[in-house]
């Protein structure tokens, strides 16, 4: 179903487009040799080109671009061999140069795509706008003094990668989607770590509302919303709001906004008519970006493989379904447990104990994955020992318990504890002909036509063998047994 | 003045490699004749300790067999270069002092040839200006008086102070930079050689920021040997600037071998002006009889976008500034005049660390580029400018070098054309085209005006040409023979 807000006049389709600035991992600054690292003490990581000081140049940083291509091509975008630095002129405290130097008119990556994952397994492409470099500002601190504000410029400098979605996404999941399918390349690609919380990925939300089937709404933007949550927050509220005005018969204004993350709201930073004239001309301190088709082919060929196709190959090789798979692949690091896992073992098992008992217990004990006690190798050879019948599925979930606390080997645990399951008939036979034994009325019922008291011979048998025969068996003995 | 302060580098070398005297005698003359013409304005600050120290160690070094290129050899900074530990102001009261943590690479490949610093030279503040009058340090006034008259004529600009001291003998050399004439010109009104290089042959890295896609440091010296010694020191390669070009950089002095039979000289047409002197088209018709004389050949050629130059160059160096110059805003080092609010603040520190002329290229340059009218002025702009280039490309393809005056007059008076800044903007007329181009110009004094002051001739060379440029200039200076001294110099006359 589609999103719609229910106005008094009738519904109302959202339109979004998401700026979103991303930070380029790379050891030093887009322009300087400046290190990037996050948490360094204020006013550490600065060079002289970062503060600006007199008669300093920005030297270009090769790793950053070979970010970028890579990036483009991660998205499956348009690489352009020639791109243009800009500056954008403004004035504020934490930025020394007086201006950013970034892309405008030219940028290095052009149109791309970006494939959603919605509920249920479904998909959706949405159109990457074009992607460019730019340097981020410094940092201003204001509650540090009653009238001043401190100045940090370690960010000042560092390389940002704006990637500019066109007006493709209709609703707050949709945004959702994009913001981690979009943060999952990145990662798959290494070019960003998606960090939310430390300002490494951050969006501007565009956000205008119309009648379905109209022409698009006058829109607003709300900068800088720093995850996904608050971004959805942003949209509802500022979707709400243009539709309440636009209802009561008013405007709406086209302009920045700012994101109260306190009360999920937005409220209005600057008209377009006090918006900055950026003045953008080419940097003359900078020549255009000219880059080699062979030096692109080089990178194209590190790419790895990224969620999309490792969610075909999952639903093509190992019968996944796009729901399952496309939680697999969502974050690189789990997608490659899982293959680790799955080697050599039932595919489809291994990806239902992978995403259920495994990210269970993962979840309940807050551990990243690098720290699982229980290693992809290990949960492979519990797999093992459930496909050779060594053990049940619920035998299975003990050893699992026990490998958690333990990280020992499932096959060590079950020998240990002696749970290897029964499949000798022998055993199995006696404990049954006790059961019966010493039931006659359930017996006498089952034969009477009461079939669905088979389940209880069979717990019962399960618990007579401490759980170590093998249901199938049980389940086969018990029917010709009670069928006399 | 002791005779040292006449001498060329060249002979000044000479002489200290034969032992005649030394690196730190060179120097204390120099320092004697700085403080001498001291009314002349021509530094900001002087450095006598630092040059002494200089000179003693490049006495070492020459003792040792080690002597550099420029060796012992003391020469003013003009103060847009940034210098480690010495204050840099660009002769703005904004940066007044500013002492720079780091040494710009022109500047540092001049010490590491051996060069001594004797002080900062004065300029037009941020080397806007055609006469140095808009230094937040006071005026710099012309050693060269007119006949008959101690009024006070300015040394032409920006490079002002450069000028003065050279021709003053306070200096036996100094860097300039050249935007749109501010090496060229100052030479001409001062009686001196000044040569701007090919754009990207010297760094710009540390010298404080005019109009980045024109600015170029270049050489001041009184003859075309010393500026080619001093721009082969000065000259390279620069991974910190990234318009810098990777090129080796040749022994300038092997290409003054006076030899130019065969070369053709581009004489263009578009550069004789209603309303340029009678004395400057002679002095033009002179210089070509010299090249006529020793073998050349001259050709008439046309650069027929040549009007559109001054107007073009007055939209793109003050688009640039507008914005090199946003980094002087009191937050991080400067003046600061404290606010009420962070804007406050702005406006206050700008409002009082600019001069007018300053001020003006900002708001012109803010213009240019808002939004509406950045197509009629900025981008028509860099249009007009690629037309410019591509008419000294063709005129190349028939000529080796072109002739021209550089300034439309000789040096004027301190006061005169104050009050109409495009009259002094015109100035730059004969300049600008090639600064435009990117293109190697050289300033040659040539003869004295009927005033009594000198006059100079331009010749412009291919991009990355600077030999051919240094030997015709060769040329003209040897049959020109200029050797007249100015009024106000070291010593008296």
């Amino acid at each position: 179903m589609s999103y719609r807000i229910k106005g008094n006049t009738g519904e109302w389709e959202v339109v979004i487009g998401l700026e979103v600035h991303a930070q380029v991992i790379s050891k030093s600054k887009l322009f300087s040799g400046a290190a990037t690292a996050f948490g360094a003490d204020p006013n550490h990581h600065v060079s002289l080109v970062d503060a600006a000081m007199p008669g300093m140049l920005p030297v270009l940083n090769k790793e950053v671009v070979e970010q970028g291509v890579r990036t483009g091509l991660g998205l499956r975008a348009q690489i352009n061999m020639k791109s243009v630095f800009e500056r954008k002129n403004y004035f504020y405290a934490d930025l020394p140069q007086g201006y950013q130097i970034s892309q405008f008119l030219e940028p290095i990556v052009g149109e791309g795509t970006i494939t959603l994952d919605l509920e249920g397994g479904d998909v959706r492409e949405v159109g990457v706008e074009r992607m460019h470099l730019e340097q981020d500002a410094g940092k201003s601190v204001h509650d540090q003094h009653p009238t001043q504000s401190y100045i940090d410029l370690n960010r000042s400098g560092v390389a940002l990668m704006e990637i500019v979605s066109k007006p493709d996404l209709r609703s707050p999941e949709e945004a959702g989607a994009y913001l981690r399918k979009l943060r999952s390349i990145l990662r798959y690609l290494g070019t960003c770590d998606g960090n939310m919380d430390e300002g490494s990925m951050r969006a501007d939300v565009n956000v205008s509302v119309r009648k379905p089937g109209d022409e698009l709404g006058t829109r607003t933007e709300t900068k800088n919303v720093n995850s996904i949550r608050y971004v959805q927050q942003a949209i509802e509220h500022e979707a709400k709001r243009q539709v309440k005005i636009l209802e009561e018969g008013g405007e709406i204004v086209q302009e920045t906004r700012l994101f109260d993350a306190s009360n999920g709201t937005t409220r209005s930073m600057r008209s377009k008519e006090e918006a900055h004239d950026y003045r953008y001309f080419p940097d003359p301190d900078l020549l255009p970006l000219v880059l080699d088709p062979a030096w692109v082919e080089d990178i194209k060929a590190t790419i790895p493989e990224l969620p999309d196709e490792k969610k075909e190959r999952f639903i093509n090789d190992f019968g996944l379904s796009a729901y399952d798979a496309g939680i697999l692949v969502a974050d690189r690091e789990k997608a490659m447990f899982y293959e680790e896992v799955a080697e050599g073992r039932d595919p489809k098992l291994a990806a239902n104990w992978v995403m259920g008992d495994f990210f269970g217990a993962l979840n309940k004990s807050g551990l990243s994955l690098d720290a699982s006690p229980v290693s992809a190798k290990q949960l492979g050879g519990l797999i093992g020992l459930i496909k050779d019948n060594t053990i049940s599925g619920r035998i299975a979930k003990e050893v699992f318990e026990v490998m958690w606390e333990t990280s020992k080997d499932a096959d060590t645990i079950v020998e240990e504890k002696g749970l290897k399951q029964i499949t000798d008939t022998g055993p199995i036979e006696a404990a049954i002909d006790e059961i019966m034994a010493a039931n006659p009325n359930q017996v006498e019922a089952f034969r009477g036509g009461n079939e669905k008291l088979i389940g209880w011979f069979v717990g019962q048998t399960m618990k007579a063998t401490g759980g170590k025969a093998n249901p199938g068996m049980v389940n086969q003995l018990l029917k010709k047994k009670l069928a006399g | 003045m002791s005779n040292l302060n006449n001498l060329t580098i060249s002979d000044a070398l000479d002489g200290m490699e034969k032992g005649d005297f030394s690196a730190r005698e060179l120097t204390e003359a120099h320092i004697s004749a700085m403080e001498e013409t001291r009314e002349l304005n021509a530094y900001i600050v002087e450095t006598p300790e630092i040059a002494l120290e200089m000179a003693d160690a490049s006495d070492k070094k020459r003792a040792a067999g080690d002597a550099g290129l420029m060796e012992g050899i003391p020469i003013a900074m003009k103060d847009l270069f940034c210098t480690e530990g010495t204050q840099t102001t660009a002769a703005s009261r904004i940066l007044d002092g500013f002492v720079p943590t780091y040494e710009s690479t022109v500047s540092g490949n001049l010490w590491n040839a051996g060069a001594v610093m004797l002080g900062k030279s004065n300029l037009d503040q941020f080397a806007m200006g055609s006469a140095n009058i808009t230094s937040y340090y006071g005026n710099v006034i012309n050693p060269w008086q007119r006949k008959d008259s101690d009024a006070q004529l300015t040394p032409g600009g920006s490079s002002g102070g450069s000028a003065a001291s050279v021709a003053a003998r306070s200096a036996m050399a100094a860097t300039g930079t050249d935007t749109g004439g501010s090496i060229r010109q100052p030479a001409a009104f001062s009686g001196i050689v000044g040569l701007k290089p090919t754009y990207g042959r010297c760094s710009r890295w540390g010298v404080v920021a005019f109009a980045s896609s024109l600015d170029q440091a270049g050489p001041m010296t009184r003859s075309v040997r010393d500026a080619a010694i001093m721009l082969e020191a000065m000259a390279g390669y620069d991974a910190k600037d990234s318009t810098s070009v990777k090129l080796d950089v040749p022994s300038y002095q092997k290409a003054l071998t006076g030899d130019i039979r065969g070369l053709k000289v581009g004489i263009p047409k578009e550069y004789r002006m209603d309303g340029t002197p009678k004395e400057i088209d002679e002095a033009w018709e002179q210089g070509i009889e010299w090249l006529k004389s020793a073998g050349a050949e001259p050709v008439e050629i046309s650069l027929p976008h040549t009007k559109y130059a001054l107007p073009a160059y007055y939209i793109i160096a003050p688009a640039e500034c507008s914005s090199n110059l946003a980094r002087y805003d009191g937050v991080r080092y400067g003046l600061r005049v404290d606010g009420e609010s962070l804007d406050d603040m702005y406006e206050r520190t700008r409002g009082e660390g600019f001069g007018d002329e300053v001020k003006r290229r900002i708001l012109i340059g803010t213009y240019v580029l808002s939004a509406g009218y950045y197509d009629a002025y900025y981008n028509k702009a860099r249009r007009v400018r690629t037309l410019i280039a591509n008419d000294f490309k063709k005129a190349y393809e028939s000529v080796d070098v072109i002739l021209t005056p550089t300034a439309p007059s000789p040096a004027f008076g301190i006061g005169e054309k104050m009050d109409d800044p495009i009259a002094m903007y015109l100035n730059d007329v004969f300049t600008v085209p090639a600064s435009l181009a990117g293109l190697p110009g050289i300033s040659v004094p040539t003869g004295l005006s009927s005033e009594g002051t000198p006059l100079g001739l331009q010749l412009l060379g291919k991009a990355f040409d600077e030999e051919t440029v240094l030997k015709v200039a060769g040329v003209v200076e040897e049959a020109a023979g200029f050797s007249a001294l100015p009024q106000l110099m070291a010593g008296g006359k």
